[in-house]
């Protein structure tokens, strides 16, 4: 084994495992704190692939703010396994489906990928940030700006949303 | 092959690492001491001097002091995170030396040696990816003290560096527009043949400051652990050496930022209107260290300034100056920058 295969075995061990532990802790500020190792994980797996700018990014945007929101909305609402609101045995069986749908989905996809051409570890250099501009900016504009678009409507509705409560508070 | 590596390298990088890190924590120890100092001048008092001459071994006693102290964890609190809240914080606090440039290349015994740990073509976005992580610490220590107070510390903390997170992203734009790297190292080289970037992004030095400020919770921010509101914030709760890594965490932030800054905006360890090359390669890198030295301390003294002149903000203040003023002036600031550099391009 050479000491990439390692790393990939240790990275994707700590991403699964972690994953798992997420699923089955009762209680969710454990289960956010393991949801962060797991981005931890891929971060890493995205350095193998020499994707240094979608790993930090990922660490940035994922594990350093959308964490600390998610963080934040746990602790402030005090949630835990005696007081959590919905225990409805349907509602389970809903999610079990569902998440096994996709489950399926994904792994008919990925056994129809030839393996060789599926990743080249830490070769090429489409992830580093230079060629990643120069493709974003250059031939998928029309996409990228189409995009931040759509994510600065998506901010305006979230603010009418949030202002929409305070003018009912003030009638 | 297994284990293929260059062992040489390894070691080198290995000490380069332990050196890091042990002169952070040294520094951040004086650090102490300093702030006890200038608090007292600022105050027209003697300050600490008692421990040693001039009162210099007062740092070790107050080490001493915490190790010494009855360990306390709460009842009915998650220990493991309890334990672990100082311990992250202490981590990321030290995590941000790995890609700061501390010097030019030295000649050591026949073989080059970079003064930086990992120069990594992405080094001012790891900087700013440790900093996002660095409230955890907090966030999980007061969550985990199972008291109201350190939670609303903690909340606070988190919401403060949320949205500081943004004006100082939006400002580090307008410096990546005009620098054309991400990579500190390339950054540095850059300035010691041109302008330092202080003289070039004046405005968005400014917010990057305040928002340094912010980030390593130093009034006038220091909100999360508003004595006179909550009791101690999100620590609390804590007791002997955990609660001397809050602390002392605090101080290597300090001492981190100080060095970010110089290495962004001030030249790092570019030595002001003298040329370096005309020096033997080994003198010119040890000046270097100095001189970014010299810079990190006027820092580390502005902090201080600051927190000893200013009153602490409150909280409304904290997330008006974040919100309505400091991002619509760096975003002011970005636009402004490309308009400028488009301009001068045509």
């Amino acid at each position: 084994m050479s000491i990439i295969q390692i790393i990939f075995l240790l990275l994707s061990v700590m991403a699964v495992g972690s994953a798992l532990m997420m699923i089955t802790s009762k209680n969710p500020v454990n289960s956010v704190l393991w949801l962060i190792v797991v981005f931890f994980a891929i971060s890493g797996h995205y350095i193998l692939l020499n994707a240094q700018f979608l790993a930090i990014v990922n660490i940035i945007v994922y594990a350093g703010a959308i964490m600390v929101l998610f963080l934040f909305v746990v602790m402030l609402m005090n949630l835990n396994a005696e007081t959590e609101p919905i225990k409805n045995r349907r509602l389970q069986l809903i999610g079990v489906t569902s998440g096994g749908a996709l489950m399926l989905i994904i792994v008919s996809a990925i056994s129809k990928i030839d393996v060789e051409q599926l990743v080249q570890i830490n070769a090429g250099d489409s992830g580093l940030i230079k060629v990643l501009g120069m493709n974003l900016f250059k031939n998928y504009v029309l996409p990228f700006e189409i995009s931040s678009v759509l994510f600065l409507s998506a901010m305006i509705g979230a603010v009418v949303i949030g202002k929409k409560e305070e003018i009912d508070i003030k009638k | 092959m297994l284990l293929a590596i260059d062992f040489a390298l390894l070691l080198e990088k290995l000490i380069l690492v332990v050196v890091v890190v042990f002169a952070s924590l040294g520094i951040a120890m004086y650090t102490t001491f300093a702030e006890r100092k200038v608090a007292a001048i600022l105050q027209d008092r003697r300050g600490p001097n008692r421990a040693g001459p001039f009162g210099l071994l007062q740092p070790l006693a107050d080490g001493m002091k915490l190790f010494f102290k009855e360990e306390i964890i709460p009842d009915f609190s998650s220990k493991f995170l309890f334990v672990m809240g100082p311990a992250l914080a202490m981590l990321t606090a030290c995590m941000t030396s790995a890609v700061i440039p501390w010097g030019d290349k030295i000649d050591f015994f026949g073989r080059s040696v970079d003064l930086q740990i990992a120069d990594v073509n992405i080094g001012i976005l790891y900087v700013f990816g440790v900093v996002s992580l660095g409230v955890y610490g907090i966030m999980i220590g007061s969550w985990a003290s199972n008291n109201k107070f350190s939670l609303m510390g903690g909340l606070r903390a988190a919401s403060q560096i949320i949205s500081y997170e943004l004006a100082m992203g939006i400002s580090l734009i307008a410096l990546l527009m005009i620098t054309g790297t991400l990579s500190l190292k390339e950054m540095v080289v850059q300035q010691q043949h041109g302008y330092w970037n202080v003289v070039l992004q004046p405005l968005g030095f400014l917010i990057f400051l305040v928002c340094a400020f912010a980030e390593c919770n130093r009034t006038p921010f220091d909100l999360p652990e508003a004595e006179n509101e909550l009791i101690g914030g999100y620590h609390t709760e804590y007791s002997s050496m955990k609660l001397g890594f809050y602390l002392f965490s605090e101080y290597i932030n300090m001492f981190i930022s100080s060095v970010v800054m110089a290495t962004l905006f001030f030249g790092g360890y570019d030595i002001p209107f003298f040329d370096e090359s005309v020096l033997a390669p080994n003198l010119a890198a040890i000046l270097g260290i100095v001189a970014l030295m010299t810079k990190v301390i006027a820092f580390i003294f502005l902090f201080m300034w600051v927190r000893w002149t200013i009153p602490r903000f409150r909280y409304d203040q904290l997330m008006h100056l974040g919100w309505r003023i400091l991002i619509p002036l760096a975003l002011f600031n970005m636009l402004a920058t490309g308009g400028v550099i488009l301009y001068f391009n045509k």
